[in-house]
């Protein structure tokens, strides 16, 4: 599946992209698509460029792609409920690429198939996420607000005179 | 089993799985049937006992994990090690002794069951059931393969090939295989029903063409009950002219999108779709539960689900035999045949036919982000609740359905029609009220926190 394939050109196509590029991505074992569908709409909407990974990608596609665009945020879903797992494994792989130790990187949906969420949340956020948005507790709100919280995006300001990214 | 002489048990187990369905359905019996999985085998033969024991005429089933589906057997193996809780039971890496063992006693002649995963290269699986003798399992080349990630339709298509020819050789010690087509139910939901009909009418005939002669045909209820009327009476006229084989029934699958929240809307859904198998004399039903939106159900929720749709079935009537429905004489048929007709006439060989028709758009899904789908395609649902195609991309349908050209789809409008039928039950559940069918509340189960 090529990088930017856009499973939502079906909307949005006008919107402003002036604050940067997300990458929304699945993980390996996870085949859901709808969710990806809306969240690219979702940060669309909000001002951002997406480029969408498609479901079941794999640890090494997702580690190549971030490397080489360099996102302003990386927004993993995951519904299958293997989240928790594939969260864990490819944390420490993103964290590792130089441009993305300080990249905001956030992880959502439905991550496990059992009802410990909130032992969840605590490890995935201590092995590297900036942010975990289980289902039970309205992400798509909490996202939002993540998502304002996060402007103005310093990067943009470093190169206000220069390109926007 | 590695030897050719089958155990008693085995032989029991082994009984044709179509056969079995076909013989309830000629005693006036809708089969019901869970998509149940469990990674641990404890929970996986508990639910199998509870699913045969349930006041329902029932299969079982064993869902895969979502590890065995892609092939990642390192992480089956770190999630067993590690306690973490898969979504399915993972056939391929359980010792065969273990899955002996879930099935010792349970499955027999009066209990088949199926074996269900959503797997583009499936080869390790299906060794594991033919080693297992479990002779009942779903798929196909395209609908295994497009909504399931990114594995190339070339390679889904040989696999499958592969694979039906592996199965056939079951039959070498007496035992017949038996595979159910996954192409009525693409990517959940928003896929036209004539498209829906087409793809598990040709995945029927590629199994045909590969040896299998014991096949389902699946078809996942949408939006509109008239029109999914249709779509069966379609499927059954396509399979009554065209499939090279007696021994084929039709399963319908409820709601496979975005289901209802409230309990009732839940049930409600389930409801009508065993009304659509029944109505429509489709001979098997896979049903959903109330926990569908939220997370994978507990085993008593599956068992509520079965002696639910069961009581609904019961209850209701097939459609008179001269009715147009039943007949299969309406405007999905005439969309359905016309696709069919284009892509047989590609190529002899059905693999083929079916990868030259993704290739021109002859077939297309709406909304499917896999590189071999043309994604020109798409759909709406329309003001009378029916899925209609905004855009036919390029399909062979020009002249044949009607499609709306004037206005593009936006995000909302997307949104509004996943969203659609969840909204339309959760908001008559909440309109009725909590007590005015007692059917429903017969056990209720705790709202997860
Ligand atoms: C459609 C569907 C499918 C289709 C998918 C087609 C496709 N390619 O997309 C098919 C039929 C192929 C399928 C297959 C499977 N599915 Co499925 N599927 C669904 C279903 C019915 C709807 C999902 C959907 O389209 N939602 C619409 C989108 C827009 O929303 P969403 O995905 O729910 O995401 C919302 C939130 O989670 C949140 N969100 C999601 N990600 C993120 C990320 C961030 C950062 C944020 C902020 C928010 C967020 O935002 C969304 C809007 O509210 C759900 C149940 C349901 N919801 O009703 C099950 C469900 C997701 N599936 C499930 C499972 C287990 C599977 C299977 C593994 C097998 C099985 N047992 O059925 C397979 C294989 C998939 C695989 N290999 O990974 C389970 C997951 C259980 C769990 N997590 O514990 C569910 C919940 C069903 C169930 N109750 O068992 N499925």
């Amino acid at each position: 599946m090529s990088g930017d394939q856009s499973p939502a050109s079906a909307g949005g196509a006008e919107a402003d992209w002036s604050k940067g590029t997300v990458i929304v991505t699945s993980l390996a074992s996870d085949s859901h698509t709808w969710n990806l569908v809306f969240l690219q709409l979702l940060i669309e909407e909000c001002g951002y460029r997406v480029v969408n990974l498609g479901p079941c990608v794999p640890d090494d596609l997702l580690v190549a792609q971030c490397h080489a665009l360099d996102p302003d945020m990386v927004v993993i879903s995951s519904v299958n409920g293997h989240g928790y797992q594939d969260g864990m494994r490819v944390i420490h792989q993103l964290r590792a690429l130089a441009p993305l130790a300080a990249t905001p990187i956030v992880i959502g949906g439905k991550l496990g198939t059992d009802e410990d969420g909130a032992r969840r949340v605590a490890e995935l956020t201590a092995a590297g996420f900036d942010a975990v948005f289980e289902d039970a507790h309205d992400p798509v709100t909490a996202f939002r607000g993540f998502l304002s919280a996060m402007q103005p995006n310093e990067r943009l300001l470093e190169t206000a005179d220069g390109v926007r990214r | 089993m590695t030897g050719q002489q089958l155990t008693v048990d085995q032989l029991g187990r082994s009984a044709d799985f179509g056969a079995f369905v076909r013989r309830q359905a000629a005693a006036g019996r809708l089969v019901v049937q869970p998509r149940m999985g469990f990674g641990d085998p404890g929970p996986m033969r508990e639910g199998l006992i509870a699913t045969k024991d349930a006041d329902a005429t029932t299969v079982g089933t064993l869902t895969l994990d979502s590890y065995t589906r892609v092939g990642e057997l390192h992480a089956v193996e770190a999630a067993l090690r590690e306690g973490i809780s898969l979504n399915g039971y993972p056939v391929v890496s359980h010792p065969q002794e273990t899955t002996e063992a879930v099935l010792d006693g349970v499955s027999d002649a009066r209990f088949p069951v199926q074996v269900r995963h959503g797997s583009a290269t499936p080869i390790d699986i299906f060794w594991s059931l033919v080693r297992l003798r479990l002779n009942a399992t779903e798929g196909g080349p395209v609908s295994y393969c497009l909504p399931y990630g990114r594995t190339p339709l070339a390679d889904g298509v040989r696999n499958w090939q592969a694979c039906c020819e592996l199965y056939t050789r079951l039959r070498d010690v007496g035992v017949e295989p038996h595979l159910e087509t996954f192409g009525g139910c693409m990517m959940g939901q928003l896929c036209p029903p004539s498209q829906l009909v087409a793809i598990s009418f040709l995945e029927a005939m590629f199994f045909a063409q590969h040896g299998i002669r014991s096949i389902s045909l699946s078809y996942a209820q949408q939006t509109d009950m008239g029109q999914d009327q249709e779509a069966v009476g379609a499927l059954r006229r396509l399979c009554a002219e065209l499939l090279p084989t007696e021994n084929w029934h039709i399963v319908i699958y409820a709601y496979m999108g975005v289901y209802p929240e409230t309990y009732r809307g839940a049930h409600r859904l389930l409801g009508r779709a065993a009304e659509l198998a029944v109505r429509t004399g489709a001979h098997r039903l896979i049903v959903k539960t109330v926990a569908e939106s939220r997370r994978i159900p507990t085993i008593a929720e599956n068992v509520l689900a079965l002696e639910y749709a069961d009581r609904i079935a019961r209850r209701t009537t097939e459609l008179r035999p001269d009715t147009s429905q039943v007949l299969g004489d309406s405007p999905t048929y005439a969309e359905a045949r016309t696709l069919v007709d284009a892509v047989l006439e590609l190529d002899d060989d059905i693999g083929t036919a079916l990868l030259a028709a993704f290739r021109r758009g002859y077939l297309d899904v709406p909304y499917c982000v896999h590189p071999d789908n043309a994604g020109r395609a798409r759909s709406y649902i329309g003001p009378d609740g029916r899925l209609r195609w905004a855009d036919i991309g390029r399909l062979p349908l020009r002249g044949v359905a009607e499609q709306r050209s004037t206005r593009r789809i936006t995000s909302a409008d997307l949104l509004k029609d996943l969203f659609h039928v969840r909204q339309q039950y959760d908001e008559e559940a909440l309109r009725i009220g909590h007590d005015s069918d007692p059917e429903l509340i017969r056990v209720t189960p705790a709202r997860p926190a």
